[in-house]
């Protein structure tokens, strides 16, 4: 994912917290994946609105982590969601 | 037994009638009464139920589930009760207006069946003239709502021909997901090998095909692949294993491990009418007679893919070996893999064999085998 381009949760495509495993899920058609601390941690961040770059920049000053190193970590769970037609990228 | 996982999904056959009658109907051949079909009250308590047993995805299937008058109060239930929730549908029985106020309801995502390309075959697949048209009608409705839409091809021996356009009505419809199903034998399409098992050969091509199209449609389309398992060497993990992952309400009530599970004679199911889903799925004797490995024999027993695909599938094993403990006779280290293999060819080979369409629930059957 570049840090131009802007992640959107498409129609269909929703966070929610499961209350029987204590665990945040994105549930999307037909399936259901389990998200890490991360990986809700960034999906909270996705708006529509900001970029890829404003992402990272506000979880590195909200965890006080290297913004590179974010965008490490989340770059490839972005792409793998978007392979499965769960997020919507606008350049 | 102890340390259940609960369930992740749950499919609420809301009903076995259905304008179509296709011959690969995963109905039972045995359907139940719409007299016998639960209430709106009984469905909307089995929701919240399943909500608070774990279940994060709905399915409403049927038969076809838009034939429920209460179909919209149903999604608007099963929202409230915090359950995506997904309509597996012909189309037939969706008007513009009901999609309206499925949308207003809250309904999260459709699957939409595809019998065929083109009106000629989609219409004697399903047995209803007009079908394919109205179908298409539909999907021009989805999409003015934006409804996510998944299409469901179900591909045999009489349309595998058509993958390659049915790909590319996935494309043109703007459908995230296409399921590339190949009939599995159960419920109807058991009576129907003869007519729908495909070739060899199309077995083959198909999954090239599908394995092309993947890389050539990567973020666009996603292509979810079931293949045709009598030509396989290694049996599906059916269900994800027995009572792992999914559970089945049928029309009247029973709950069931996965929707083959009453062609298996000596189990019984409890209903939700007489007990909570929680005590059905951690206690019933039909969902624990399968769970886990220790109902395995050899060679699952010792085999290292026991936990990989749990036997394969129990139904399949009681249909073709007469003993649902039994390995899938799909796999390759089943006793009875060569014969299956070698009955699969004879299917294939019976060419213009006709199809046996599935009847109405309650509806005189055709003579017994």
């Amino acid at each position: 994912m570049l840090a131009q381009e802007v992640p959107a949760l498409p129609r269909g495509v929703r966070l929610h917290f499961d209350k029987v495993r204590e665990k945040w899920v994105l549930l999307a058609p037909e399936r259901a994946v389990t998200l890490d601390q991360i990986g809700h941690a960034i999906l909270s961040e996705v708006d529509g609105a900001r970029s890829f770059g404003q992402i990272t920049r506000a979880l590195s000053e909200k965890y006080d982590a290297p913004v590179d190193q974010i965008a490490e970590d989340s770059s490839g769970f972005l792409d793998a969601l978007r392979n499965r037609r769960f997020l919507d990228v606008t350049a | 037994m102890t340390g259940i996982a609960p369930p992740i999904a749950m499919l609420a056959e809301l009903t076995h009638r259905c304008p179509l009658s296709c011959p690969y109907c995963s109905n039972p051949v045995e359907m139940a009464l719409q007299e016998s079909e639960l209430d709106t009250d009984t469905w909307v308590r089995v929701f919240q139920e399943a909500a608070a047993l774990g279940v994060l995805q709905l399915h409403l299937s049927g038969g076809e589930p838009a034939s429920r008058r209460d179909l919209v109060t149903l999604v608007q239930a099963a929202r409230d009760a915090g359950l995506y929730t997904n309509l597996i549908t012909s189309a037939i029985g969706l008007t513009e207006r009901r999609l309206a106020e499925l949308d207003a309801a809250g309904l999260d995502h459709v699957q939409l069946s595809l019998q065929g390309t083109d009106a000629d075959m989609a219409d004697r697949v399903g047995g209803y003239r007009g079908g394919f048209k109205r179908k298409m009608q539909t999907v021009e409705w989805i999409n003015r709502i934006g409804f996510p839409l998944t299409l469901n091809f179900v591909l045999h021996r009489h349309n595998a021909h058509q993958l390659e356009r049915a790909l590319e009505m996935a494309l043109e419809m703007g459908a995230r997901r296409i399921e590339v199903a190949t009939v599995q034998f159960h419920g109807w399409a058991l009576k129907n090998r003869d007519a729908l098992m495909p070739t060899r050969a199309q077995a083959r091509a198909v999954t090239r095909q599908v394995e092309a199209a993947r890389k050539a449609h990567k973020g666009t389309l996603v292509i979810d692949y079931v293949p045709a398992d009598y030509h396989d060497d290694y049996p599906k993990r059916c269900m994800g294993g027995w009572g792992s992952t999914g559970l089945n309400v049928a029309p009247d009530g029973q709950v069931l491990p996965c929707h083959a599970a009453q062609s298996i004679p000596h189990l019984r199911f409890d209903r939700v009418q007489d007990k909570p889903l929680a005590e059905i799925w951690h206690n019933s004797s039909a969902f624990n007679a399968y769970r886990g490995t220790d109902w395995m024999a050899e060679p699952c027993r010792s085999c290292e893919r026991k936990t990989v695909d749990f036997g394969g599938c129990r139904c399949q094993a009681m249909a073709i070996v007469g003993d649902a403990s039994a390995t899938d006779p799909v796999c390759i280290k089943s006793p009875h893999h060569k014969a299956l293999q070698a009955q699969a060819d004879d299917h294939a080979a019976q060419g213009d064999a006709p199809f046996v369409h599935r009847t109405a629930p309650g509806a005189a059957r055709e003579p017994a085998e």
